[in-house]
């Protein structure tokens, strides 16, 4: 068991962290944060470099949570990739951010949030900034 | 002062708005696709050759010669930014560039790299304005033996100085002028290694070769090593220098133009050992040798001069004698071709708005370059998010567009697909492009004055090396065998540990 929470290094990623921190500190259960890329871009800036993530490591010391950190590079969409892992880790928990959307934007471009909503096995906590 | 009322009327050609706005596009593109590693000027003309069938002359080489300047500005960028040569001219910035950008000058490099390739490019250009006529003067003189000698020395230099292996660039270059003798015999009309496919007798089109060779190859090898972890970009506001930075770059900028333009104008294989050269003239005279290695601004304004003063130099050879020193200028060379214009030392008499347009061209684009680039380099930076499945689909669809409207046959697509698949193989096993598309636009011409020299001296050899040019052009070509090992000897005890970068700016192939 363990909660997972998408990652990504922005207002939102932030916020999700957070709120992931809080419940695994209340649930005391273990947190996986997910950073992914499908690394088809030469830049990514939802992948978090170095710093970022040496940041994120630091925030989830300081909180004395259980924790893991997995980034990784796949064809598959971070939000397959999160109901991926949290089915192999039988997860209790999914956090993730939800930003705010145009009307053009939700029209054109899918969302990963609503992937995770709609096809997880387990509750969803959706945090936003 | 002739060539100066000439280059006056070229600016009356280039001013014409439909002329402005073509060099206008042609920078545009050249930034963008400078500014992505893996899509050089060579292939950017390549897929645009089709455009040849329906544009004016002036009009499409104005565009071109804008993508070939653009694309030197471009390239900086993303060295600076991304540690990742986006053209093989500029893998020198980034060894400097990068560091400084990680030191959290950006800016300055940035500024630097443009505000030179601009000093660079401007001289450079009015260089050619000047160097043209005379080039002509001499070339007029120049008889069949003496073209051979020259085009001998343009695919050895481009052999055996570009790439890590010299093995490698001669089968590249055997490759080339393999694919470049397929159809009939210009001399005695006989068909030569067409298979008995009636397709193949007059020849493979040019833009079904380069297109094949450069954006199918490419977009077959991004296919197969997609998945890699993003890069990180090291965010930077407008480019812009302080009084202490111009200080230190004036002096390389003019020393970088000194290096490079006359390495682009002799047949030396491209801006590579030039940037280099002059990398390693400004270590020399640095009054901070403590910096170089951790970004010293010298280190970007040099290379970056070079690399257009060379771009700018690598045209007189192109418009006077009709010999390409780049990948970008065979393609270029290509175009010409198309439109049936031989370059060579009559272009100046008989398209004399044509080249003189162009060169006024240059002036301009390099004018809109600077004023594109500098307060816009974070915003050309935004282009590396483009996945990059779109942009080769995008690629893809237009060479196959432009291979199919070379004869409007479906032969074509199939033979675009096998040259792809060749540049792909090309690729995996290290053998740069460039030699082989030297080859295959180069060869046939170098074929014709061979055979020319020949029938003069009736099948005696001798007839190949008998006056006093091409005697001294042999004597070269036995200098460009020896030297650059010297060099590259030299390069390897400074600076092993740069190898890898050099190396995969080879794989792009520009």
């Amino acid at each position: 068991m363990a909660i997972i929470v998408g990652y990504v290094p922005t207002a939102e990623g932030a916020a999700a962290l957070e709120g992931a921190i809080e419940e695994a500190k209340l649930r005391k259960q273990r947190l996986v944060v997910v950073n992914s890329s499908r690394g088809e871009s030469l830049v990514d800036k939802r992948f978090a470099s170095g710093s970022e993530w040496e940041s994120v490591e630091h925030r989830l010391a300081d909180s004395g949570v259980e924790h893991e950190l997995t980034q990784l590079v796949d064809s598959k969409d971070a939000g397959d990739q999160i109901l991926k892992l949290a089915h192999e880790l039988n997860a209790e928990l999914i956090v993730i951010g939800l930003r705010r959307r145009t009307p053009v934007g939700k029209l054109l471009l899918g969302s990963q949030a609503q992937t995770i909503l709609l096809q997880a096995d387990c509750p969803v906590l959706a945090v936003k900034p | 002062m002739n060539a100066f009322t000439e280059l006056l009327n070229g600016f009356a050609t280039a001013a014409h708005p439909t002329n402005l706005l073509y060099a206008f596009l042609g920078v545009l593109l050249g930034t963008a696709i400078g500014v992505l590693p893996g899509i050089g000027p060579a292939m950017t003309i390549a897929l645009l050759l089709p455009l040849t069938y329906s544009l004016e002359p002036t009009q499409a080489f104005i565009m071109f010669a804008g993508i070939y300047y653009g694309g030197m500005y471009g390239g900086s960028t993303t060295s600076i930014l991304l540690n990742t040569p986006g053209e093989s001219a500029s893998v020198v910035t980034a060894i400097e560039g990068n560091k400084m950008a990680r030191r959290g000058r950006a800016a300055a490099a940035l500024a630097t790299a443009a505000i030179g390739s601009f000093v660079a490019g401007t001289i450079g250009t009015l260089g050619l304005a000047l160097l043209a006529p005379a080039v002509v003067k001499l070339a007029i003189k120049m008889g069949a033996p003496d073209y051979f000698a020259v085009m001998v020395l343009a695919f050895i230099a481009v052999t055996t100085v570009l790439g890590s292996s010299k093995v490698r660039g001669l089968a590249a270059l055997a490759i080339g002028l393999l694919i470049g003798l397929i159809g009939i015999d210009p001399t005695s009309g006989q068909q030569r290694l067409t298979l008995g496919i009636p397709e193949l007798a007059d020849g493979i089109d040019v833009v079904v070769v380069a297109v094949g060779l450069f954006a199918v190859g490419e977009a077959l090898w991004i296919a197969a090593h997609l998945r890699r972890t993003p890069a990180e970009i090291i965010p930077v506001g407008a480019a812009r220098m302080n009084r202490e930075d111009w200080r230190r770059s004036w002096k390389p900028w003019l020393r970088g133009t000194v290096i490079g333009f006359p390495f682009g104008a002799i047949p030396a294989g491209g801006a590579e050992i030039p940037t280099f050269l002059s990398y390693v003239t400004e270590k020399k005279l640095t009054k901070h040798p403590e910096e170089f290695g951790k970004g010293a601004i010298e280190g970007v304004a040099g290379p970056e001069a070079t690399n257009n003063a060379s771009a700018a130099g690598g045209l007189v050879p192109l418009l006077t004698l009709g010999i390409p020193t780049t990948a970008t200028a065979a393609v270029m060379l290509g175009a010409f071709q198309g439109y049936g214009i031989q370059p060579g030392p009559r272009l100046l008499q008989t398209q004399p708005e044509l080249v003189w347009g162009l060169v006024a061209s240059l002036f301009i684009g390099n004018a809109i370059l600077l004023a594109l680039n500098l307060p816009l380099a974070p915003m050309w930076a935004k282009l590396l998010r483009i996945p990059r499945p779109y942009l080769y689909a995008g690629i893809l669809f237009f060479a196959s567009i432009g291979a199919y409207a070379a004869n409007l046959s479906t032969f074509d697509l199939w033979l675009l697909l096998v040259l792809g698949g060749l540049g792909f193989a090309m690729r995996r096993y290290g053998l740069p492009v460039v030699p082989a598309i030297i080859g295959i636009i180069l060869g046939p011409t170098a074929e014709e004055q061979m055979r020319r020299a020949l029938q003069i001296s009736d099948g005696e050899v001798s007839g190949l090396y008998n006056t006093w040019f091409s005697k001294a052009v042999y004597v070269v070509i036995l200098l460009v065998l020896v030297v650059p090992p010297l060099v590259g000897w030299i390069r390897n005890r400074r600076r092993p540990k740069d190898n890898d970068v050099l190396q995969h700016a080879e794989k792009t192939g520009d």
